[in-house]
């Protein structure tokens, strides 16, 4: 599902990571953790196809991205859905309507509203789909983000620092939301710092976790 | 590939994501209002100059003068001997001599009215009007100073020409003014579309995030500004319009008497809209495309 082969990454003469070769299975949910500056969100960007990798090869849903043109990498982001720490919208538009968004760019309806008031409710928005994104809480936010990246059911979904900028109780809701995925057999990459977080969902579900460390990616990392 | 239909008419969501306002809104529409408003008068102007050039050309051209000078008694001898010669020249279809009510028009507006022909020694005047192939011009001007000196077979040729090629250049300049009207449109609505797509990272981030392709993106700002460009190009010909026809016509409104629009010349301005419609769509799309590609 997602598969780096021998992957460096690297800024100028900074090498955030090199010789990184993971493979995250379908329906698996993997945490990615690691200090500051490490480069979880660099990895995200990768398999989110927002950075092309130095060397190595990048493989997502059984197809090698190298090489892909600007229309190819758009049609495999509408099948990842992605949620960052500081979740951008189009400020001018309507929660509603900017969690259909992807719905609008892929050329698909928008035009049952059932669907729509199904998803809001299931992330707990149900109440604000009028309102203007930046009347939103930053709980509230996050989980706009998150409707609008699984509102045109992707196989994979990639979460950098999700529950950064909200209390432990909204962290536990977005947690939910994640396993729920999951359980619907979305594949999930979650980047976060929360180790109570990752112990949380351990828990609950089989979770792996990732760890970013001297320019590595180790599996199965201990806590 | 996005269709035709779908970049001029777009759908719900795609013609809200550009934001409706902002100064690049006003910046697009003033601007192509009042490029619109200048590219009617030139056309106007293009057309006024045609018209002139075509008029003197058709006036003048195939017409000459002979000019008799007075001679103290031999100006009648001499005007049949050079009408004579005139009636057999080939190349001149008719020869007829300037009255002396006609010459007294022609000085009325230096002499005023009433002026006493027999008292000033005036040349006598003889009209030619000659056939489409014309005369062998150095032969005629031989065989009439033979019969009568001093005679002048004149062409107009001298003042006709530097006039018909003045009304040219004007017409160029008409034409000139367009093309410089036009690109400026085209420069100003760029930098408008630049200026839109840097002030909309964000939303180009997002849409470019949630897997939209250049070509949508492109599309959505295209519109908005193809949209703008031919609404205040539409403001700016209607305003045009009203200003010549308000331009007062006939002989004393003097140089601006041609300067207007007649019968089906007044659908020319309507294309200047349409023009400016597409000037801005290939503007923006050049835009927006090249900002994309900025963008992962």
């Amino acid at each position: 599902m997602i598969e780096l082969d021998s992957v460096k990454m690297s800024f100028g003469d900074r090498t955030l990571f090199q010789d990184v070769t993971l493979l995250l299975p379908e329906g698996s949910f993997h945490f990615l953790t690691g200090p500051s500056g490490a480069g979880k969100t660099t990895l995200l960007r990768l398999c989110s196809l927002q950075l092309r990798a130095n060397h190595g090869r990048v493989r997502l849903l059984g197809q090698d991205t190298r090489g892909l043109d600007r229309d190819a990498i758009a049609s495999f982001r509408r099948r990842i859905g992605v949620v960052h720490q500081d979740s951008r919208f189009v400020d001018h538009l309507t929660v509603a309507e900017n969690v259909t968004l992807p719905l609008a760019v892929s050329g698909r309806s928008s035009d049952d509203p059932g669907d729509l008031s199904e998803l809001m409710g299931w992330v707990g928005l149900g109440g604000v789909a009028d309102r203007y994104p930046p009347e939103l809480s930053g709980g509230e936010r996050q989980r706009a983000a998150l409707a609008r990246a699984v509102i045109l059911s992707p196989e994979i979904v990639l979460a950098d620092e999700p529950t950064g900028n909200v209390d432990w109780e909204m962290s536990l809701k977005l947690l939910d939301l994640l396993i729920e995925l999951n359980r619907l057999g979305k594949t999930v990459l979650c980047a976060t710092h929360d180790l109570n977080l990752i112990r949380q969902a351990k828990s609950r579900i089989p979770a792996r976790v990732l760890r970013i460390r001297d320019q590595g990616v180790s599996a199965g990392a201990e806590l | 590939m996005i269709s035709f239909r779908t970049l001029l008419l777009g759908d719900g969501t795609a013609n809200r994501v550009v934001p409706p306002s902002g100064f690049t809104a006003a910046l697009t529409v003033v601007s192509s209002a009042a490029m619109a408003f200048l590219a009617v008068f030139a056309i106007a102007l293009g057309l006024a100059a045609s018209e002139l050039a075509t008029r003197w050309e058709n006036e003048l051209s195939g017409t000459a003068t002979v000019r008799i000078p007075a001679s103290g008694g031999e100006e009648m001898v001499q005007t049949e001997a050079v009408l004579t010669a005139l009636r057999q020249t080939p190349g001149i279809a008719a020869v007829r001599v300037i009255e002396d009510h006609e010459q007294i028009a022609l000085l009325a507006p230096w002499f005023g009215e009433g002026v006493p022909l027999d008292k000033l020694r005036l040349p006598t005047l003889i009209e030619v009007t000659e056939t489409e192939i014309g005369p062998e011009l150095d032969g005629l001007r031989l065989r009439l100073s033979a019969e009568a000196p001093g005679a002048v077979y004149d062409t107009h040729s001298r003042w006709r020409i530097p006039l018909v090629e003045a009304a040219s250049r004007l017409r160029f300049l008409g034409v000139l003014s367009l093309c410089l009207i036009a690109t400026v449109t085209a420069v100003t609505v760029a930098l408008a579309a630049a200026a839109s797509l840097a002030a909309n990272g964000q939303v180009i981030d997002v849409l470019r995030l949630i897997g939209a392709r250049d070509s949508w993106i492109a599309a959505a700002f295209t519109r908005r500004f193809t949209i703008r460009a031919f609404l205040g190009a539409l403001g700016g010909v209607v305003l045009a319009m009203v200003t010549v026809a308000a331009i007062p016509g006939g002989v004393e409104a003097g140089v601006l008497s041609g300067l207007g629009f007649d019968g089906v010349e007044w659908l020319l301005p309507l294309l200047v809209p349409v023009l400016a419609a597409g000037l801005a769509f290939a503007a923006t799309w050049v835009a927006a495309r090249r900002r994309l590609s900025g963008v992962e």
